[in-house]
């Protein structure tokens, strides 16, 4: 590109101005201008608070809700482990680890049926025709946009007692019974299974898309049959879609809170719960920011595990 | 196309998945609208057509106002957000050191758990004295609305024709001019999908909301929440219609704008 290239301005500058030249000279300064505003929103009211939070979860308790300044703790995060005996002795209470290893558990089962349902129907769209590709990923996305509480509703609605799913079962005489399929793990599955299914079949999809078919065809003529090209050839492929998808699924599945009181009743706890009930009627801020602070670092280090194994390969196979 | 190239390139069982993917993607979503319009209270059986269930909806006060509050809140977020992602778009529309941390930064919010969002901002309102109400929900929004807006201004950006800015200033036009005269038609569709996206993000939102949002400022997917926890009812399924088809509405119109060709 040239230097005679017109740089895009963010306001008005008259051609000689003193204010336009300083920063007609200084790109830099004309950069800061333009992204600076938005990075400092989300340093101050985004990242911020995030430090904030860190902070929290090693203050002292309030008596009724809120935190004490100045006192520094590391009981929250013991609190996860251990309950306090009077005497001040700990004891190992497990209540909260159930809780963990349940989310992981709910939270792996649904991205494997993510990925179940998410990778045949994302390796039928890439062989699509390019204009029904565009309008199947269109088609893929529009429910992503639609607001979260009605799409756990409209599963209320069929997974009910004598709701949809019961009533049409029952018509076709498979069974006479209702299944009680609402407020159950299944449930929790199907809710959260149906919210993110959409981030497991794009990121397949667009390393699908990209992908030199005529590898799969090579496959073909050195013998492989379907099977073997799928195993040996387009997963490994595809392979960063396929983790970028998990990751994508399981990452907001673990700090999911609607789906577990909608769609399990509030009977079984997953972590974004646990998190919620403390800023509620357990009021202990520590320990909400405690477990919200080890969420988050869940999640950076997977991404930043992800971006250093993956970085660039999706782009250039 | 290119499955004709070669049949075995076609997967059996890969259609029948994608099917049913489609179909459990939209059964629910069809369910809900068809049942809305129900006029059988118990909602599973249909007993015929009816429209009372919206016109109780239109005439529930608590609902209007829920409905005030989300407008007002996604509107000036949007507003806001959309200035902010459309300068920030400008700016990082060519590469210098630093380029991936600026996005990085900016693609943040999508990439923290809602509930973590949600806890921080909490925090961070009580802890500075911000009081709870509208203003905390509309600075929460607007962070998390920011990527939404950034992302479709920044694809246009980057599909846009450089050597037609080249062309303005070669006609001596200044850079405001090139600016105004060039890019910014250029860029229109593109700052008009995101805003459309920004404001079905914040008009959707409940995680963030319902911790940021004091007692007088409920939004309505907080009041279907409360709705919701009661149990299913038809003004529960209208309500819920109205919302998913405004999401869908917006979201077509977002992804139409962003395919027009200037």
């Amino acid at each position: 590109m040239t230097t005679t290239t017109a740089r895009v301005e963010p306001r008005p500058l008259g051609k000689s101005g003193p204010t336009s030249d300083l920063i007609r000279r200084r790109p830099w300064l004309q950069r800061l201008l333009l992204i600076g505003p938005a990075l400092a929103t989300i340093g101050v009211f985004g990242i911020l608070p995030l430090c904030l939070m860190g902070l929290v979860s090693f203050l002292e308790r309030g008596m009724n809700g809120g935190v004490v300044w100045g006192e520094y703790t590391t009981e929250a995060y013991v609190n996860f482990l251990f309950d306090r005996d009077l005497d001040d002795s700990l004891i190992f209470n497990s209540d909260y680890l159930q809780i963990f290893l349940r989310s992981f558990l709910q939270s792996a089962s649904t991205t494997v049926l993510a990925l179940l349902i998410g990778f045949p129907t994302a390796l039928y769209m890439a062989l699509q025709p390019e204009r029904r590709r565009n309008l199947l990923v269109f088609l893929v996305t529009i429910p992503f946009w639609t607001n979260l509480l009605v799409r756990n509703y409209s599963w209320i609605l069929l997974l009910r007692a004598n709701g949809l799913i019961d009533t049409a079962l029952q018509s076709i005489g498979l069974t006479s019974e209702p299944l009680n399929l609402l407020y159950t793990d299944f449930a929790i599955a199907v809710g959260l299974t149906y919210s993110y299914l959409p981030f497991m079949v794009l990121p397949i999809y667009a390393s699908l898309e990209k992908l030199d078919w005529r590898l799969v065809e090579a496959a073909y003529d050195l013998g492989a049959n379907r099977l073997r090209a799928l195993a040996r050839v387009i997963i490994p492929l595809s392979a960063p879609g396929i983790i970028a998808g998990a990751i994508l699924v399981f990452i907001p599945c673990l700090g999911a809170y609607v789906t577990p009181v909608l769609l399990g009743g509030g009977k079984t706890l997953m972590i974004g719960n646990l998190i919620q009930l403390q800023f509620g009627s357990s009021r202990n801020w520590p320990f909400g920011a405690a477990l919200s602070f080890s969420l988050l670092g869940l999640v950076l280090i997977t991404m930043v595990i992800y971006l250093v194994r993956y970085r660039g390969k999706a782009a250039h196979p | 196309m290119r499955a004709s190239v070669n049949p075995l390139l076609r997967f059996p069982g890969a259609r029948g998945v994608a099917v049913l993917f489609f179909a459990y993607l939209y059964l629910p979503i069809v369910v809900l609208i068809g049942l809305s319009f129900n006029a059988n209270r118990s909602a599973t059986i249909w007993t015929g057509f009816t429209t009372d269930w919206y016109a109780q909806v239109v005439q529930n006060n608590q609902i209007l106002s829920a409905a005030q509050n989300s407008l007002v809140v996604a509107a000036i977020a949007t507003v806001i957000s959309t200035a902010l992602a459309t300068l920030a778009a400008l700016g990082t529309a060519r590469r210098f050191s630093g380029w991936t941390m600026a996005n990085a930064v900016i693609a943040l919010p999508l990439v923290v758990p809602e509930v973590v969002t949600a806890v921080a901002t909490l925090l961070f309102f009580v802890l500075i004295g911000i009081r709870l109400g509208l203003l905390s929900v509309i600075i929460a929004h607007v962070v998390f609305c920011i990527p939404f807006a950034y992302l479709p201004i920044r694809a246009r950006l980057e599909g846009m024709d450089a050597t037609l800015r080249e062309a303005a200033s070669d006609l001596y036009a200044d850079e405001w001019r090139t600016f105004r005269r060039v890019t910014l038609p250029l860029l229109w569709p593109g700052i008009l999908s995101g805003a459309m996206l920004a404001f079905i993000i914040s008009l959707d939102d409940f995680v963030i909301t319902s911790f940021v949002a004091g007692p007088g400022a409920s939004t309505l997917p907080i009041y279907i929440y409360t709705l919701i926890r009661i149990g299913v009812s038809p003004e529960v399924n209208a309500i819920s219609a109205i919302m998913l088809v405004i999401s869908i509405v917006f979201v077509s119109l977002s992804f139409l704008i962003q395919r027009w060709r200037a």
